[in-house]
């Protein structure tokens, strides 16, 4: 062949060079997409939530063991049915500020989670993962072993440390006062299951799976948020 | 000779170097077992969303936690396996060399198969990130990085060494594969490890969902379309014996593909609390990748002109006629999924469930099929026991992915219209499990169509087993001469 293309003899017989600008062009979407992210802000001035208790984490990481945002999104968009159905404001970046991970999920097999948090009972969030056909017609497992499984102090202290390491803001109190922490939150929520005749102590995984829950939709900053309790039915 | 044949006729009289056949076997025979393995787990899935008992009160069987070890057993296994035999027999014969060093392709291959085994055992016991396709704990995310890096190495070594100055347009897909799956696995995986199984990623709340579907989209981007592209571009011409349709399209398309599909990762956020502006960004630059990847599907179909009387014989090219018909299908689905008004519908639904399944069991599983239908006999020197059993996973396959994909659109588009419904006096007109009971039929459906699609598999790894085992040798060039 005679009359050579420029794209060869340029970059087809250099394979550096080609390289090269394949890696140009592979960074410039993320770079312009994911460093605005870091300085100018995500739009939000609000005060930032409390990060969560080490009881909160704990439940968050049976949360994410269990693989609960398989089927479960935490995240209600700005449309009137999703405001509607899940009673609450539509879903704010500020809410997530120490979500690591994020759970958003990618997909409602179950409904959205995000402003689960005061919308039912201790009692029946224990009652429901023992059998999850209190809600008749639902198809989720259930989590006979979150009632039997105990959370052990120093794993989740582990956890609040490597958190701060990333950038929440625990104190070295906060740290050190891990295991009570846990105790005392664990058993205001063994109180409250005790007056419905459920017997459950502070470090069942239940017990911090609730008080994770029970958390979520909590940190809304502001616009008008569904009071606990009322449930569409 | 023109860009658009394939280079790798050996020249009159010339010895054809010594190509290491050995490794790509191996991750042949890898792919044939993940794709059972993978697709297994997958059947149980669909099982315990039709019939919750079918979750058997075992921890580590319950649907939460099994259902990454399908997707990164479709992802990482069945495709990884796959897109590997592929690389390591085309390239080798494109650029007349054989691999740099073949200890480094054993190290990639173990490598590779121990974190698979790894990734099996870690994720039912609930050790995970959970960060989609990057659920892999923080010890296996190294191992992998450290696999993947020798294998790129091996591959950069073998490029620099080759005998063919010309790069054939398999390899700039290649290329693009093997740049990009490392910078987003590094990026997407960077956290700070409480314990030996549990980290936490350095980034928080909107910033993690976002790397998370930068991370996502891309590696459907770069590990589910451009290595297979570029197999796309070696075994259909190859199989076909025709050249590639258009060289400049395959220039246009390829630079515009891989500039483009890096920005669209925000349509997994529309509507969320992602700026809006990256939410544009992801849904402007998602609706512009329908013209390079057409491109792609064009260039394809186009090769085949002259060749369709071959289709109608050839399980190989069935399988990859209709592999870059589902691309062309789901690359134009998915655009469409990403403009907002779309993905108002469509968002959280089993609609995805489907776009997903059409592009992996319609066009990465059936390139994989023609390229192991293909390969097999070439490698084994032993013509295939039955082309009547291929051409009957191939309508097993179709019959498939058709019913699968059809009864995940009636199942997203129901859901999802239920979920928006409003009565009269502007309530919602039907209750959360409403719309779950809702689903059962489609869920049936749905797991009738995948199991006909796994029986294909278990067919295609009999057909196999017998040519290996039980079909005289017969040499079988592997480049047959013309």
């Amino acid at each position: 062949m005679s009359q050579e293309h420029w794209h060869r003899r340029i970059l087809e017989h250099r394979s550096a060079l080609f390289a090269t600008l394949t890696t140009v062009c592979i960074s410039i979407g993320g770079l312009v997409e994911i460093i605005p992210m870091f300085t100018v802000g995500q739009g939000h001035d609000e005060v930032l939530p409390e990060p969560y208790t080490p009881l909160e984490v704990a439940g968050r990481d049976i949360y994410v063991r269990e693989g609960c945002m398989t089927c479960h999104s935490q995240m209600v968009r700005p449309f009137r049915d999703e405001t509607l159905r899940y009673q609450g404001d539509w879903s704010h970046a500020v809410e997530y500020s120490w979500d690591r991970p994020f759970l958003l999920g990618s997909r409602r097999i179950g409904p959205d989670l995000h402003r689960v948090g005061g919308k039912y009972s201790d009692d029946w969030h224990y009652r429901h993962m023992k059998d999850p056909r209190l809600t008749d017609g639902s198809i989720m497992p259930a989590y006979p072993w979150l009632l039997e499984w105990k959370i052990d102090p120093d794993d989740v202290k582990a956890s609040v440390v490597a958190l701060s390491r990333v950038g929440t803001p625990y104190t070295d109190e906060d740290i050190a006062n891990v295991a009570t922490d846990l105790q005392t939150q664990g058993q205001g929520i063994v109180g409250r299951l005790g007056e419905k005749g459920i017997d459950a102590a502070w470090d069942d995984e239940i017990v911090a799976l609730i008080a994770y829950l029970q958390r979520l939709g909590t940190d809304v900053p502001k616009g008008p948020v569904a009071k606990a309790g009322e449930v569409s039915k | 000779m023109s860009p658009t044949t394939l280079p790798d006729r050996p020249a009159e009289g010339s010895r054809t170097p010594e190509y290491d056949d050995t490794v790509v076997k191996q991750f042949v025979v890898a792919t044939v077992f993940w794709a059972i393995a993978a697709m297994s787990v997958g059947f149980i899935l669909a099982l315990q969303l039709a019939w919750w008992r079918a979750n058997p009160g075992i921890p580590e069987l319950t649907f939460g936690r099994l259902r990454p070890v399908h997707t990164n057993g479709v992802v990482f296994a069945f495709t990884g396996n796959f897109v590997f035999a592929g690389i390591y027999y085309s390239m080798q014969r494109l650029l007349k060399t054989p691999m740099w060093s073949r200890a480094m392709s054993q190290f990639h291959f173990w490598g590779w198969q121990a974190m698979l085994v790894s990734v099996v055992i870690t994720l039912p016991l609930g050790m995970t990130q959970s960060k989609e396709y990057a659920e892999m704990i923080w010890p296996i995310d190294l191992a992998i990085a450290v696999v993947f890096v020798t294998f790129a190495v091996n591959f950069a070594l073998t490029i620099a060494n080759r005998k063919v100055q010309h790069l054939y347009v398999a390899l700039w897909f290649y290329i693009s594969f093997v740049i990009t799956i490392p910078v987003l696995h590094v990026v997407n995986n960077l956290a700070i490890p409480a314990t030996l199984t549990r980290s936490y990623p350095v980034y928080a709340g909107m910033t993690d969902a976002l790397v998370q579907w930068w991370y996502g989209h891309n590696a459907v981007g770069f590990l589910l379309t451009t290595p297979i592209l570029g197999l796309m571009y070696y075994f259909l011409p190859r199989a076909a014996e025709r050249p590639v349709y258009s060289y400049r399209l395959s220039i246009v398309h390829f630079w515009a593909l891989v500039f483009l599909y890096i920005w669209a990762g925000p349509h997994h956020l529309l509507y969320s609390a992602l700026p809006d502006w990256a939410q544009t960004l992801g849904m402007v630059f998602s609706v512009m990748l329908i013209a390079p990847s057409w491109g792609g599907m064009l260039n394809g179909l186009l090769t085949l002109r002259g060749a369709w009387d071959k289709v109608r014989t050839d399980p190989v090219l069935k399988f990859m006629a209709v592999a870059v018909s589902f691309y062309g299908m789901s690359t134009f689905e998915g655009p469409m999924m990403s403009i907002r008004s779309v993905s108002a519908l469509s968002h959280y639904t089993n609609w995805v469930v489907g776009h997903v399944h059409s592009g992996a069991l319609g066009w990465v599983g059936m390139m994989g099929f023609g390229t192991l239908y293909w390969l097999v006999p070439r490698l084994w020197k032993r013509p295939l026991f039955s082309t009547p059993l291929a051409t009957g996973h191939f309508w097993l396959a179709t019959i498939g992915v058709v019913l699968y994909t059809v009864a995940m659109w009636g199942a997203g588009l129901t859901e999802g219209l239920m979920w928006r419904a409003l009565d009269e006096n502007g309530q919602l007109q039907y209750q959360f499990i409403d719309t779950v009971v809702a689903m059962a039929p489609f869920y049936w459906v749905r797991l009738f169509g995948g199991s006909l699609y796994l029986i294909g598999v278990l067919i295609m790894a009999f057909n196999f087993t017998m040519t290996v085992w039980a079909q005289p040798e017969a040499d079988l060039e592997p480049v047959p001469a013309k």
